[in-house]
């Protein structure tokens, strides 16, 4: 897949790869041997009919295959961007042992990107008007995904978001270079041609709470607000000016576009000395946004090894190539600042690894004595996200986990209270736009049934 | 929706507008704010909510001309709508009957603190009213404060009207002249709020004050408010923005607010709606 120039690309904010040519696209698909079992179907979160897809492309029908997608996949053009297909489909594609896998994840996107370059989107047949509402609240992938699971069903559906754009993590988390917000706008304003009703600048549990909504006739509730809250490590210095969490820095840049300022309003620093604490997606985001803001050195700081990293390969590898520096086994301790209480350095401590903690991989332990500083302008805490509590604090009954996620059941998203479901990081901590998805078609079979018996 | 129905200059550099807001008129409390954008290409900024009337579905706000937003906040016209309003956020001033209140508001600080002393003289306390500006042309709201104080006093740093200097020196001479005080509302200038909370520690009288540090999405989200408190951090647009002044890194605060002035220099020089710049 040709890529924009690493060199060229680390001072813009277009997309790395450029996308198949028709040609290259049908003969990727052609290597696909259509097995009788797929074995890349299991390790889709939605369950995509990978090889119907597939074989469409390679008989050139390109509009259908997109169809095909979206029978089970709302979002592909997301999707084909941003799943670490290298852990899901591809991984398990039988090609994949002696050679490449067929690259299904950039089959996908050729397929999504040339429907919406037809113009021609295909609608799907809406069910006859149930008379029941559902209110969803959120509208990053889960919300997105059964608002349009459930319209096709003939329920009214009223999407609330608590942003003045709608998008969730797809508009403020991932960046332009690797998710162009118009194909996000696209989605949506799909959804609102089905008759989505999207309603903005609206934080359920301040003002209207879930019960609110309940008693004001919705039949059912949806919560797919995600795991929006920034983590700190609180050392010392952390409120330094320059220190970001993940979570500002890039709602920043990507949802109040602050890489185009003074275009935008919105102004971001723009350290020339730039450390990224973290190993996964949002650490490569932010560590790739400040090069190219004019980042000097940019720096991955990371407390394990790049083998213990969970970010996407292609994210990791892309770092690389544009000049990202990794200092794998360190971990901050202490920010140093200025006269001005500006961020001007970071002490880190050096790491190695233990006995493997709850998530499996070896833990990292400090090595006495092995104290280093860094010096940098601007520093991005990228270490994970945690639940906001104001929806479970707003909602008697509804039971949360000692880390503050909703407790639902895996395959319906029902949570401990009748008629309200949950699904995506709210529900499993900060994970992926699939997995989001793979819960809001569940909760979505789930709230039709239930709503059918009332 | 969110449409501008008055927009009046209290004073050469302050505003009072009236903004279409049903479901944040129906909510909010005393202490709250919103989180407001004039454009699709603008900045998220938080004002407090001075009032608000339920009937008409509308709330009030007062902001100084500070900068780009408000700037263009200023130069829109009445009929024309902000791009997008979120409210109410916050946590609503903690409201009790504690005996005599003293609202200290110094310049724009007034507006924050007017919804206060109004809640407080509902709930039944003698509301003694402190208020400042540099002069006696940019002294707002002494009307309303004076409607909801049971006692109102005035200090300008020039003497052109009432007490010839700070809202400081005025609150000293109550604690000197042994007048009671159960508590205190300080809200304006950072080095006012700070200079308050200086007067009010030797004798323990406890201190409220409310922070302006910089907000973006205003939910917490993402952590640009964050603010000091007895040496925790705190979320100024969750945990506040109202909290115990005695405990108030001021110094940090400070620090913060100045982390894009050469930004903010530069988007004033390059204008979109025509108003100023080039």
């Amino acid at each position: 897949m040709p890529e924009q120039d690493p060199l060229v690309r680390r001072h813009n904010f277009d997309e790395v790869p450029l996308g198949y040519t028709e040609e290259q696209a049908i003969i990727e698909a052609s290597r696909c041997l259509q097995c009788k079992k797929p074995l890349c179907v299991a390790g889709c979160p939605v369950d995509v009919d990978i090889p119907g897809f597939i074989r469409l492309i390679s008989e050139k029908e390109f509009s259908l295959a997109a169809r095909w997608i979206k029978d089970t996949n709302s979002l592909p053009a997301i999707c084909g961007r941003v799943c670490p297909q290298e852990a899901q489909c591809e991984q398990l594609c039988v090609l994949s042992k002696k050679q490449q896998p067929v690259a299904i994840g950039r089959l996908e996107r050729f397929v999504a990107d040339y429907e919406r370059a037809s113009g021609v989107v295909s609608i799907p047949k809406v069910a006859a008007a149930t008379r029941k509402r559902v209110a969803v609240v959120g509208s990053g992938p889960a919300g997105l995904t059964i608002a349009g699971d459930l319209i096709k069903q003939g329920h009214a559906v009223t999407v609330f978001e608590g942003l003045h754009k709608a998008g969730g993590v797809l508009i403020y988390g991932i960046p332009e270079f690797r998710l162009p917000k118009a194909i996000v706008d696209a989605e949506v304003d799909y959804l609102v041609k089905l008759g989505v009703e999207i309603r903005a600048n609206m934080v359920i549990g301040r003002g209207k709470t879930v019960d609110d909504l309940l008693n004001e006739g919705y039949d059912a509730v949806f919560l797919g607000v995600g795991a929006g809250a920034p983590v700190f490590m609180n050392i010392p210095g952390e409120n330094l000016s320059g220190i970001y969490s993940a979570n500002e820095y890039l709602t920043r840049s990507n949802l109040m576009k602050a890489y185009r300022f003074p275009e935008y309003d919105t102004p971001i620093a723009q350290g020339k000395e730039v450390a990224v604490l973290g190993g996964g997606n949002v650490t490569m985001d932010s560590v790739r946004t400040a090069l190219r803001l004019g980042a000097r050195n940019a720096y991955v700081v990371y407390r394990r090894t790049e083998a213990e990293m969970p970010a996407r390969l292609e994210e990791i590898h892309h770092a690389k190539e544009e000049g990202v520096q990794f200092q794998f086994l360190a971990n901050p301790v202490e920010y140093l600042g200025d006269d001005q209480g500006w961020v001007k350095g970071m002490r880190c401590i050096r790491m190695e690894l233990g006995e493997p903690d709850d998530s499996g991989r070896r833990r990292p332990l400090p090595v006495p004595g092995s104290e280093f500083v860094i010096d940098v302008d601007m520093v991005v805490v990228a270490i994970g996200t945690m639940a906001n509590p104001v929806i479970p604090a707003t909602t008697p009954g509804l039971e949360t986990n000692r880390w503050g996620y909703i407790v639902a059941r895996d395959e319906t998203g029902e949570t401990t209270r009748k008629g309200i479901y949950a699904g995506g990081d709210i529900v499993t901590g900060s994970a992926t736009v699939i997995l989001a998805m793979g819960a809001a078609k569940k909760a979505a079979r789930a709230i039709d049934a239930y709503l059918q018996g009332k | 929706m969110n449409l501008i129905k008055e927009s009046v200059y209290l004073s050469e550099q302050v505003v009072k507008m009236t903004i279409e807001a049903p479901d944040i008129a129906a909510t909010r409390k005393a202490g709250q704010f919103v989180v407001l954008m004039t454009d699709e290409r603008g900045e998220r900024i938080p004002l407090t909510i001075v009032d608000s009337h339920t009937r008409e579905g509308t709330i009030v706000i007062i902001f100084q001309i500070v900068g780009k937003t408000t700037t263009c906040l200023a130069e829109m016209r009445v009929g024309e709508c902000l791009y997008s309003v979120l409210g109410p956020l916050g946590r609503p001033t903690e409201i009790e009957r504690v005996g005599t209140a003293v609202c200290v508001g110094g310049g724009v600080g007034i507006g924050v603190v007017y919804p206060i002393a109004r809640a407080l003289k509902d709930a039944g306390n003698d509301v003694v009213s402190i208020i400042g500006a540099r002069t006696k042309d940019i002294l707002i709201l002494e009307e309303e404060m004076g409607a909801v104080s049971d006692r109102l006093l005035i200090a300008t740093d020039d003497g052109s009207y009432g007490f010839h200097g700070f809202v400081s020196q005025v609150l000293q001479g109550m604690i000197d002249g042994d007048e009671r005080i159960d508590r205190v509302y300080a809200v304006g200038p950072v080095p006012m709020m700070r200079v308050i909370c200086d007067v009010t520690r030797p004798y323990e009288i406890p201190t409220v004050v409310s922070l302006n540090p910089i907000m973006v999405d205003a939910t917490g989200m993402c952590g640009a408010c964050r603010v000091a408190v007895d040496g925790v951090t705190k979320l100024a647009c969750v945990d506040g923005p109202e909290f115990d002044g005695h405990q108030v890194d001021f110094d940090l605060l400070m620090n913060r607010l100045r982390m894009y002035s050469s930004h903010e220099k530069e988007a004033m020089e390059s204008c979109r709606c025509g108003c100023h710049g080039k």
